[in-house]
């Protein structure tokens, strides 16, 4: 250093100080080179993740006048319609923070759809990661945490949006306190000790403020460092390209690249989360009015988020409900809101350790896979986002009959068969899509690029001149590993003893054909050989005849 | 590992006949393109402005926030419609300047990544989660010589009594929240309603004679009194009953003894979730939790037709007082609202 | 009072007290009668009522019945009363275009006079409501809390909190009140229009019924602070914005931000 600015010196000064207090070099050191890899599809965990962020902001703002008590007051504010009207502490208080306090209105719907940006992101987030098989060892543990980060993300999204008393919330309410009820056996006791005592009493609003702005964020808070310290453990995963392998990670370092971009993606989503709470009027309470169990709205609907579990509910036909030795039990009412979900979390929070099963493969991954060369998974994974349609627009079914005149009832109808058949008919298209992207793939490799240029023979037959693919290009194409179903072992092994858990083995063998009997395999160096060796000319061509066999699986 | 194939440079597969390998090896990572940014001076000097004119943006955006802040004032004398006028605008101006002034920050910081910061792909080698067999073997002998030291093992004394205190100790953590309610006791099998409670329009409170209610008319209604019951909501959320007006014919027989001259009263209360059952079709006598869409028919005593709903709704049974208003009869014949296992 | 008492039996008394009589009932039958039952029978003259009863033959008595009496799926307008006739003709509902589920509001088919004669011609029929005076009906008179509170224990569980619509069954639904003459909001409340119920004026005073029309004249007007309405709809048209909107929008910055620059 020959010349040192005044800045650099305050620098070096704190530097100083910090290193010989905490060590900070070593984290300088051990941090600041990072590789990050780039790829926008790894940055919609980060808008979970910002989202959280002004989550924790706003909601702080929002916590400064807002009245956690179900006591009742009278409403005197500036909103004529709801003028001298008897109202919850709550409500009051939520209609003054967004009337009167000068950006009090703009924090609540930034809250609001900061909320809602959170749970899309996650949802998003966690499709990426099942697609392109990220969850596969060593980050198991990551995506169980991340399911119960989207699970708590969704209970504290109904808190919140519960305890402000409104009449369209506390319909919700209402709903969720039957949800309860109806659990058989300890129903009515957890309801009362939920709400202490009858629904809707006083007790819920205070109760669930301190769930919703302490206990639940705390819990979110401690698991989402986990969940990044074990990204920063594992390094992120990339994509498959040249130069890419399992053992190294390419990209930028923390710093500055991923300082810059990253930080700055903070203050992107932060902005245009902004913009929605400046141009968008959501959760409108004041023209729902204050919860009264007598009223109601049409269009009684949940937060999107919980739409899904309200769609279950709705096609539900009531008749399966029965009365035995006295007591009455509502699977009308558990099974969708309990054993669906129940069904739907389950086979996702286990399915790192299902694939692994299957495939037997114990090895660390790092290397995403393209979705197209996991065609199981992958259309299992549309049929899951398939039925989280169908049940969210049975949800809505009543604002879908309205706006696109239908019936109600026959959306109902639909929906009843149409949540067994679709997710259905959707994994046998995706795989089918998926499989048809690989030997397309395969093609590409095999004669190479489409140019465009048309070839004309002397004896009028017509040829596409394709361009053979650089080693790059070809790369992307053939890296893939395309796992073999498991071979069926005789039951017995080559001592002639019975092999333990024969049956189980069976299964997994069937399941194991299920899943890979249909692949596609990639291109290797002799069949590439063998395609140029069938072609007429140098210049590698396509003609009608020398379509290859596909390399399928036996 | 198996998995972790050598790193290899770019070199590719020959094509020939012969030892070919089985599979296509990585051809390492394609040659670095440099930006425009890397290249011409002007370009980069051209990033730099609009990196800088963003973050100038990002000021502006700030100060209009601030200037809206103060400018725009919630005046309590302005009329309604012009309080609320003024909300939007106010709304609007903080909003977007706060939009404003993040993305300024956001976008610049990221155009000045991409742009101006180097863009050369860096390479980090990863190494297994695992490790090594001796740093394994060494922690295995690290547990065994604390457990070995702690006596855990040879104490079985102390590990049993230590088990049996630990498996105890949070059971006052769940009896603790005992008191967080009642017992549900036989509190929701009764609702306000006695024999002779007048029926009141709701939300308004007059008491409705039975003159009053024509064909085809509806009316939502409370017990006489609610309004100074105890706990309010509860008892709303328990009471509220539905009073109809159709031709006695159109009455089911089994509905009819609650009836008065083809007035009926039904729970509003949803026997699925329970919410209001308010939606009256009057040329179809159907009912409609707006809910769940559960359907009940007036005509086959609140029956459920469609929609998840198992149970009809209950009927108040109604007679008329002295002076000619609705009263009911008697109390609910069964518990209203959504099913619970105690209900028989 | 005691100075009246004393002269309540002096001659003229009598005299007095039938003028004031007649007075009394003359006003408040100007004021009240036009929204009660069977006035509009005898405002309406004779020619009105034959030349209603003309229209009524070309455009209704299909359906409805030479006599009015009703038929299958359409009701008898015996005691339906002018408003009911008002309500459906004068936003075009009836006469019926084509069959559905229920009649939708659609382009108007008569005229302004024709509407009037026809409703005099089913009213004559029939004692029901009439059409309300301007008095009844205006905005500017009602309390709009109050309109507030009847409205949502009565209204917006069909119509929805900000009267945006609503489903019923089978395809019928509550139209939106958004756009809605306050006279119409006010007939479609007595005479209980196809799906929807009655409310007399005993269940729903006159003055109730003024401040409903003045807090829907007033919601209609407000405008939405927090920006754009998304319909007044509620979470599905908040859910699809965070999806459609917010979602894309984000995703295209990141897949900027993810880009090889230039």
């Amino acid at each position: 250093m020959s010349t040192t600015s005044p800045l650099e010196k305050a620098g070096a000064t704190t530097g100083n100080w910090l290193d010989e207090r905490v060590g900070a070099s070593k984290v300088v050191k051990g941090f600041s080179r990072k590789i990050f890899p780039d790829h926008w599809s790894f940055m919609l965990g980060e808008v979970a993740l910002y989202s959280f962020v002004i989550l924790l902001l706003s909601g702080t703002f929002l916590t400064f006048w807002f009245v956690p008590s179900a006591g009742e007051t009278t409403y005197t504010g500036p909103y004529a319609p709801l003028a001298g009207q008897h109202v919850s502490e709550a409500f009051n208080s939520t209609l003054h923070l967004s009337f009167e306090v000068r950006g009090g209105l703009l924090m609540r719907q930034i809250h609001h759809w900061a909320a809602l940006v959170f749970v899309v992101s996650i949802i998003v987030h966690m499709f990426r990661i099942f697609f392109t098989g990220a969850f596969r060892k060593p980050r198991e543990l990551n995506w169980v945490i991340g399911m119960l980060l989207a699970i708590l993300a969704l209970i504290e999204g109904f808190l919140g949006y519960s305890m402000i008393d409104d009449l369209l919330s506390g319909n919700g309410l209402r709903i969720a306190q039957a949800i309860v009820l109806g659990i058989p056996v300890v129903g009515s006791y957890v309801s009362f000790f939920l709400f202490g005592g009858e629904f809707p009493g006083e007790a819920f609003v205070p109760r669930f403020f301190v769930l919703h702005v302490l206990l639940i964020p705390a819990i979110m808070l401690m698991l989402i460092t986990i969940h990044l310290i074990l990204v920063v453990v594992h390094k992120h995963t990339q994509y498959p390209g040249p130069g890419r392998t399992n053992n190294n990670v390419v990209g930028f370092p923390l710093f500055p690249i991923y300082t810059a971009k990253a930080g700055g993606f903070f203050f992107i989503v932060f902005g245009v989360i902004a913009l929605m709470g400046a141009l968008f009027q959501i959760n409108p309470v004041w023209i729902y009015g204050p919860y009264d169990p007598s009223p109601i709205g049409a269009g009684a609907q949940p937060d999107f988020y919980m739409g899904f579990l309200d769609g279950a509910v709705r096609i539900m036909p009531g008749f399966v409900e029965f009365e035995i030795f006295g007591h009455t039990v509502s699977p009308n009412i558990f099974i969708p809101t309990l054993v669906v979900p129940g069904l739907m979390v389950t086979p996702a929070l286990l399915y790192p350790w299902i694939e692994q099963w299957i495939t037997g493969d114990k090895r660390e991954h790092h290397l995403l896979d393209r979705p197209r060369n996991a065609p199981t998974r992958t259309a299992l994974g549309v049929m899951a986002i398939t039925l989280y349609v169908l049940l969210w627009i049975s949800g809505g079914n009543d604002i879908v009959a309205t706006h696109l005149h239908l019936s109600i009832n026959d959306i109902t109808y639909f929906m009843r068969v149409g949540v067994f058949v679709l997710p259905a008919l959707a994994y046998v298209i995706t795989k089918r899509i998926c499989i048809g992207l690989q030997r397309k793939d395969r093609e590409k490799v095999l004669h190479g690029r489409e140019t465009g240029r048309v070839f004309r023979t002397e004896e009028g037959e017509v040829f596409e001149l394709h361009a053979p693919l650089s080693a790059h290009d070809r790369w992307l194409l053939v890296g893939f590993d395309a796992p073999e179903p498991a071979q069926a072992l005789s039951a017995t092994d080559a001592a002639g003893v019975r092999r333990p858990g024969g049956r189980l083995e069976k299964l997994r063998q069937k399941i194991s054909k299920f899943y890979f009997e249909d692949r596609v395999a990639p291109v290797t160096p002799a069949e590439l050989a063998s395609a140029h060796h069938h072609g007429d000319h140098e210049e590698v061509t396509a003609g009608e005849g020398s379509k290859p066999a596909v390399g399928s699986g036996h | 590992m198996s998995t972790n194939e050598p790193d290899h440079g770019g070199s590719d597969v020959a094509v020939h006949d012969g030892d070919l390998p089985a599979r296509f090896e990585n051809p390492g990572l394609p040659e670095h393109k440099h930006r425009l940014t890397d290249t011409d001076p002007k370009a980069a000097r051209r990033a730099e402005k609009q990196v800088a004119l963003l973050f100038v943006l990002s000021i502006v955006g700030t100060l209009v926030m601030i200037v809206g802040y103060f400018a725009v004032k919630m005046d309590h004398g302005l009329g309604f419609l012009d309080y609320l006028d003024r909300l939007a605008l106010s709304n609007q101006i903080l909003g977007i300047g706060m939009a404003v002034s993040l993305l300024g920050i956001g976008v610049g910081a990221v155009h000045w990544a991409k742009t101006l910061m180097p863009d050369e792909e860096r390479i980090d080698y990863r190494h297994l989660q695992r490790g090594t067999d001796e740093e394994r073997a060494d922690a295995v002998e690290m547990l065994n010589t604390g457990v070995e030291e702690s006596g855990f093992a040879r104490r079985p004394l102390i590990r049993n009594t230590l088990i049996g205190a630990m498996a105890l100790f949070p059971l006052p953590g769940i009896i603790l929240f005992r008191d967080t309610g009642p017992l549900p006791e036989k509190v929701l099998t009764e609702t306000f309603w006695k024999a002779g409670d007048r029926l009141t329009l709701d939300p308004e409170g007059g008491p409705i004679k039975a003159s009053d209610m024509v064909l085809g008319a509806v009316a939502h209604v409370m017990p006489e009194g609610i309004e100074e019951a105890e706990h309010v909501l509860n008892e709303k959320a328990k009471a509220a009953v539905l009073l109809i007006r159709l031709e006695e014919d159109q009455l089911a027989p089994e509905s009819l003894d609650g009836a008065y001259g083809g007035i009926v009263a039904y729970s509003k209360i949803c026997t699925h979730m329970g919410c209001p059952v308010a939606l009256y079709e009057q040329r179809t006598h159907h009912l409609l939790c707006p809910c769940h869409q559960s359907t009940f028919d007036l005509t086959q005593n609140c029956k459920v037709i469609f929609g998840p709903a198992k149970r009809a709704l209950p009927q108040l049974p109604i007679t008329v007082d002295d002076e000619g208003y609705l009263v009911a009869a008697a109390p609910f014949g069964e518990p209203v609202g959504p099913s619970y296992w105690e209900r028989s | 009072m005691s100075a009246l008492a004393a002269r309540r039996r002096h001659p003229l008394a009598t005299a007095l007290i039938v003028v004031l009589g007649l007075l009394v009932t003359g006003v408040a039958y100007a004021a009240v009668m036009p929204s009660t039952a069977d006035a509009s029978t005898s405002t309406a003259s004779a020619d009105d009522i034959e030349e209603g009863r003309k229209l009524f033959l070309a455009n209704c008595s299909t359906c409805h019945g030479i006599d009015a009496e009703g038929r299958n799926e359409a009701p008898s307008l015996i005691g339906v009363g002018a408003a009911s006739v008002d309500f459906q003709v004068g936003t075009g509902r009836m006469p019926l275009a084509m069959s559905g589920p229920q009649a939708p509001e659609a382009p108007v088919r008569l005229s302004d006079e024709q509407t009037s004669q026809l409703s005099a011609y089913v009213a004559s029929l029939g004692a029901g409501p009439a059409i309300p005076s301007e008095e009844a009906i205006d905005p500017a008179q009602g309390d709009v809390s109050k309109g507030a509170m009847v409205f949502r224990t009565n209204c917006a569980m069909c119509h929805n909190a900000a009267g945006s619509r609503g489903a019923l069954t089978r395809g019928k639904f509550a139209p939106p009140l958004t756009d809605v003459e306050p006279k119409y909001i006010y007939e479609a409340m007595v005479t209980g229009p196809q799906s929807m119920p009655v409310f007399p004026d005993q269940t729903i005073t006159p003055d109730q019924k003024r401040d409903v029309i003045a807090f829907l004249s007033t919601i209609n007007e407000a405008p939405d602070p927090g920006g754009m309405s998304l319909g007044r709809l509620g979470p599905v048209t908040e859910g699809l914005v965070a999806w459609v909107l917010g979602l894309t929008v984000l995703i295209g910055f990141a897949v900027w931000l993810g880009a090889k620059s230039s």
